[in-house]
Parts: C-alpha cells; sequence; structure tokens
C-alpha cells in the first residue's frame, strides 16, 4: 500500500505544502505564489488543495500529515524565557499569548479543524518532527549522498538554534544542538534590522551590500573587533553566547538594543530607505565576515564529529551563498550539497520526510550523484488553455509558436537586441529563486541592463546586481568554480581575463560604484567580480538550455540574467494570468508563456484598477 | 481531554511540572475572555485587573 504523507509549514512565515509519496517527492508549493501575500504565513490551504490534486488524491487518503515544529515544545520556551527575562518582556508577553492560548497550544485541534474545511472526513495520523528535524530531513533525505554531515543554522525552531546532524541510510542523528537565544540567524537578523532592512526578508540585502564594505578600512576592522568583543563570543566549535545585553528578540518587540548598538558602533540605526552610506557598507562586511567565521567553524566541527566527506545543508542561514562559498572553498568536504527551499518552507518538506523515513522507518530511494528534488520544479503547471483562457478574458494578444526552434531563434533575437523577455514554463519553483520557469531573462553583457530592469520592470533602485544564468558545460569559461550550481546557492567569481582590471572607485556612490564598467558580463557580476550563479543542465532544464544555446550561438555569450518573474513586493507569478498582469504593470518587452509570445507593442491598455500595488519589501 | 492527555504527558516527559501553575492561569484566563467576550459575565474580568 502506498505512503502518501502531507508536510506542512505555517503560522511563522513562509507557509507551504509538499505531498510525498512512497519517498518521492510529488508536489510541493508555498502558500504565498496562490494568494499572492508575500510570504503569507496563513494555513496553506490553497497550497495543500494543489499538491493533493497533482496527485489526484483526496484528504482522506493521506497516510499522514507532518506539522514542521513541536508547538508545545515552543511554547515550554516562550514561557521560559518570559519567566528568565521578567519583568522585562511583559508588552512582548501581552501580545504573544492571546494567540498562543487561542490557537497555537491548541495546534492539533485547529489542524484537524483545518482539514475538515478541505474535505477531510476521518482522523489522518499527525506527526510533529521538531524544526530543526525537518531541516535535517529536508536536506539530507533528498541529498545525492547515502550519508552525509547536515549543519541546519537559522533564527529559531523550538529551542535549537542551530544542529549538526549525522543522517545515513533512512536515519538521521542530531549529535550538536546550540539553543535560544544564542542563534547565529538572529544575529545576523539583528544586523538587518540595525542597517535598515527588514527581519525575515531583508537579510539577502545585506549580504548583497557586504561587497561594497572596504575589508582593510580600519573602520571596517574595529566594527569586526567590536561584533567580536561586545556583541558575540565565537568558540572553537562554531558556536556562540550572544550578549544579552545588547539584543531585545528575547523579550522585545524589535531585534536590538537600539541605543546600546549606536553607542557602540557610533552611528544612528539606518532609517528604512534612507540613504546607505559606507558605514553602513562597512558594517554590513563585517557581520558578514563574523557569520562566515561562524558557519566554516560549524563545518569544521561537522567534519570533525562525523567524518563524513559530505556536507548537506538547510535553514536560513544556508540560503547564505556568499557564506556558502566560503564553506565550499575551505575544502572540508568532497562536495556539499544545500536544500534549494533551505527557509522554512522547505521545513513542510522535510516534515513530510521525517515522518516518511524516522516515524514510519520506510527506507530511503536514493540515486547516487542525482538529487530528488527535481531541479525544485515541483510546482503548478499550466496549459495552454488557461494562456486561451487568458487571452479570452483581458483581450490579450499573443503569436502562438509551434515550432521551439523557431521561437527560441526569435526570442533570442530579441534577448540580443537589448529586450526584456518574460520567461515562463512547465511547473512553478519551490523555494525562494526562480530558476528558469518563471523568470525574467536579459542580456548580461549590456552595461545599462541591471539599471534598466531595476527601473522599468522591478521598480526600485537596487545596489545588487542580478544573477547569471549560464549553461553548465561553458561555466568554466566565466567563472572560476564551473561546478554545478542548478539551485543558485553558491558564488563564485568571474575569470580574471573576464574582467576590465579598473580599480573600484571607492569615493563613488553605491550606485555609480555598481555601474562601473569593470566585467564583460557588468549586469550580474558585483562589485568585489563575485556573481550568485545558477548552472543550466540539458537533462534538467531543457527548454531554457536551448534558449541560452541559441542566444549562444547568435552572440557567443552563454549567460543570461535571471531574475524573478515579480515585481517589488509581490510574490513570484504562479498563473498565466499572473504572469500577464505583471506583464502588463512593468515595461517588460515580450512575454513568452509556452508557445505563445506576448508582444508589449500588440496588448490592450489595462484598466486601472488591475494595477494592484504590493507592499514594498 | 486529548490536549490535557498530551499536556500532561509533555510536561511529565520533559520534567517541567513548574510551568504548570503558570499554564493552568494562562489557560483560565484564556477561557475567561473566551467566556465573557459576547456574555453578560463581561464585567467580571475588569474586576480582576
Amino acid at each position: 500500500m502506498r505512503k502518501i504523507i502531507l508536510g506542512i509549514s505555517a503560522f511563522y512565515h513562509d507557509s507551504a505544502a509538499t505531498l510525498i509519496i512512497d519517498g518521492r517527492i510529488v508536489a510541493a508549493a508555498q502558500e504565498e505564489r496562490f494568494t499572492r501575500i508575500k510570504q503569507d504565513a496563513s494555513f496553506p490551504a490553497q497550497a495543500i488543495k494543489y499538491v493533493l490534486s497533482e496527485a489526484g488524491i483526496s484528504f482522506d487518503e493521506l497516510t499522514a500529515v507532518a506539522f514542521y515544529d513541536k508547538p508545545l515544545l515552543k511554547f515550554e520556551r516562550l514561557l521560559e524565557t518570559y519567566h528568565a527575562f521578567v519583568p522585562r518582556g511583559w508588552r512582548s508577553f501581552i501580545t504573544a499569548m492571546p494567540v498562543w492560548m487561542k490557537e497555537k497550544v491548541f495546534m492539533k485541534k485547529m489542524l484537524r479543524r483545518q482539514f475538515r474545511t478541505l474535505g477531510a472526513t476521518v482522523k489522518v495520523p499527525l506527526y510533529f518532527p521538531e524544526h530543526h528535524l525537518s531541516h535535517a530531513a529536508s536536506a539530507f533525505y533528498p541529498s545525492p549522498f547515502e550519508s552525509a554531515a547536515i549543519l541546519t543554522v537559522d533564527g529559531v525552531g523550538e529551542w535549537a538554534t542551530t544542529t549538526i546532524c549525522y543522517g545515513a541510510n533512512n536515519d538521521i542523528k542530531i549529535l550538536r544542538e546550540l539553543r535560544f537565544p544564542h542563534s547565529p540567524g538572529l544575529l545576523y537578523a539583528a544586523f538587518t534590522y540595525f542597517l535598515g532592512f527588514k527581519v525575515n526578508s531583508g537579510e539577502y540585502k545585506l549580504m548583497g551590500l557586504s561587497p561594497y564594505g572596504l575589508p582593510d578600512a580600519p573602520q571596517t576592522v574595529a566594527f569586526r573587533e567590536k561584533i567580536l568583543a561586545t556583541l558575540v563570543d565565537i568558540r572553537n566549535d562554531g558556536s556562540i553566547l550572544l550578549n544579552m545585553d545588547y539584543f531585545e528578540f528575547a523579550t522585545g518587540l524589535k531585534m536590538t538594543a537600539t541605543p546600546l548598538w549606536e553607542a557602540l558602533f557610533g552611528f544612528p540605526r539606518r532609517e528604512p530607505e534612507s540613504a546607505i552610506t559606507q558605514e553602513h557598507m562597512n558594517l554590513a562586511l563585517a557581520i558578514q565576515q563574523v557569520t562566515e567565521e561562524i558557519v566554516v567553524a560549524l563545518a569544521r566541527t561537522a567534519k570533525e564529529i562525523t567524518g563524513s566527506h559530505h556536507l548537506v545543508m538547510a535553514g536560513g542561514v544556508a540560503l547564505n551563498c556568499v557564506a556558502n562559498h566560503k564553506i565550499k572553498a575551505a575544502g572540508i568536504f568532497k562536495d556539499i550539497w544545500i536544500q534549494p527551499a533551505a527557509g522554512d518552507a522547505g521545513g513542510a518538506l522535510g516534515a513530510a520526510y521525517a515522518a516518511y523515513h524516522i516515524g514510519m522507518e520506510q527506507a530511503r530511494i536514493f540515486f547516487p550523484g542525482e538529487d530528488g528534488m527535481q531541479g525544485a520544479f515541483l510546482g503548478p503547471a499550466y496549459g495552454d488553455a488557461d494562456i486561451r483562457k487568458l487571452q479570452a478574458r483581458y483581450g490579450a494578444v499573443a503569436v502562438h509558436q509551434p515550432d521551439f526552434d523557431v521561437l527560441t531563434q526569435e526570442v533570442s533575437e530579441h534577448l540580443a537586441n537589448g529586450k526584456v523577455v518574460g520567461w515562463y514554463h512547465g511547473r512553478m519553483e519551490f523555494g525562494p529563486r526562480a530558476l528558469g520557469n518563471r523568470s525574467i531573462l536579459a542580456d548580461p553583457r549590456q552595461a545599462a541592463m541591471q539599471q534598466q530592469l531595476n527601473a522599468k520592470i522591478k521598480f526600485r533602485e537596487s545596489f545588487r546586481p542580478f544573477a547569471p544564468v549560464v549553461l553548465a558545460e561553458d561555466a568554466h569559461h566565466y567563472f572560476n568554480d564551473a561546478t554545478a550550481s542548478p539551485y543558485m546557492l553558491f558564488t563564485t567569481t568571474l575569470k580574471e581575463a573576464l574582467r576590465t582590471n579598473t580599480a573600484a572607485d571607492t569615493t563613488a556612490s553605491i550606485y555609480e560604484r555598481l555601474h562601473q564598467q569593470r566585467a564583460a558580463i557588468p549586469a550580474v557580476i558585483h562589485l568585489d567580480y563575485s556573481a550568485r550563479v545558477q548552472t543550466v543542465h540539458h537533462t534538467l532544464h531543457p527548454k531554457l538550455w536551448q534558449l541560452i544555446n541559441c542566444f549562444k550561438k547568435l552572440t557567443g555569450c552563454s549567460v543570461l540574467i535571471n531574475t524573478s518573474f515579480n515585481v517589488r513586493g509581490e510574490p513570484v507569478v504562479n498563473t498565466p494570468e499572473d504572469a500577464w498582469l505583471a506583464f502588463m504593470r512593468t515595461e517588460m518587452d515580450y512575454l513568452v508563456m509556452s508557445n505563445y509570445i506576448f508582444d508589449r507593442r500588440r496588448q490592450p491598455v489595462l484598466p486601472p484598477e488591475l494595477f494592484k500595488s504590493f507592499e514594498r519589501d | 481531554m486529548e490536549f490535557l492527555h498530551e499536556l500532561l504527558y509533555f510536561l511529565r516527559t520533559r520534567k517541567k511540572f513548574w510551568l504548570l501553575p503558570l499554564i493552568i492561569v494562562l489557560l483560565l484566563l484564556a477561557s475567561l475572555v473566551a467566556l465573557t467576550s459576547a456574555s453578560a459575565l463581561a464585567p467580571f474580568i475588569y474586576a480582576i485587573f
């Protein structure tokens, strides 16, 4: 009899649902893609409906449901934390308790009530694996390794903030655990807050800001020393102790004891959206260096206590691709694999895996050298009928090109002519990155393209370059580390021959610095010549591979810009309608959905009420 | 009943019985708030504070 497990993450941030049948992932999707609310934390009703429909089953056919953490254990942590800090934290206590006493403590009951609205008539067994076990399971079970050291690092789960585990066959053993409030993720989030970015979503901006810091500047060195002397004590094994006098996340409604931070670093907290100055950049670099020091030390400890040649990672900090590169460059492990949905959405997948392999003691399906994520293309796909329905509804005009060779030739020419193309094919990606099925593509050789894309498509002025997507077999022509990177989770550096070797003008503004022409593919190269590369493999991603190959034949360049198909503050598009509306709200030149090509110049005028605005991220 | 059973099992397993009085008070307060949210008992909750 088949074992069908539904995994759920919900109620904190980025809720999601996944379905695995006999150990194989059938579908996975984040709720935000359906509700169009970024990082939606609500019960993932629509995502669940979708994953069940993908398998063609009803709720009652499920063998079990797995929720990605243990609510009572989290409640214990909250109560003990308030008790430890009392009377500090009363305001946070008053804010948090009603939600807990009304809903979260009775999680089982609440989940069952929600299941009934989805058609459940029988009580399906419920599993509650620990938060970090869910992360560890999401990293190990779909990895291409038979056994591996597992490192999970995030803000906090129940008590754990970091774990080192060992996975072999169908089992995972937790070997070391770092506990709240001492958290590398919350340390990074505190700096995200202090530097004026949004906690839980702006961390990647902080990472993108760090290359603007001046590594040898006395201020950067002093910042680093202050962090290590005052805020965090890093031990040899990578564990940390935070000086809680400087942090308010345990008891307050904000991350930092801001007056103390201002006195420590000598400048006020940066207001969101205000100008970014060199001291902000230097501090971003300092905390990035400290974070790298922590994760590399953790990786060394994982190697030491497991003896494994392979490392797998998950948890929000595993999305820090600069730090991931540092672990890789340290040469501690032969190979590293990171769960592409490393954040809490991926916890849904891990919970389902943990229930199946650990709870039900089922054997692991394992294909050496091949991961089980199917390119992370685990979301819904929509057919030509949906595209035609959209055309009929809005009067959208498209040319149907049945020959894909002709289509890629035409799109390549548009790209080479500096046009921006929305590229929408097949199943939606699971996780935070658009990997080529819901992407906006452009030519990276054109110096103005970074500015153009930001101004016309994303409606922002960004100090970060876009990510390059490159044919896997050609990656070595462009980048120093050309190993497979299908999920955009590692940075590498541009080959020296492709650099113009112009020294960066450190006195110029942040945007002027980024726009200095210093590389052959400037739109995707950061100030320090780093790039967050996605390699495209013919077997995994044949359509995008064919397009880039066609672009290569035309231009000699096998790299494109790949940025997520959305506008600022909007989740990545899901349906053809989402895609067409996003296309119409921007100044994108072409939209290619399946075999349909939409030319901006031929579209009808969009009624003003459809210009939905999204909260800025 | 299922919740109470699980809560006691949890506290025993975690050896955290000292949390029980706090949880009981919170549960009582929560029940009181729920009960008085739309009833004639509403004035009593103000008397507590």
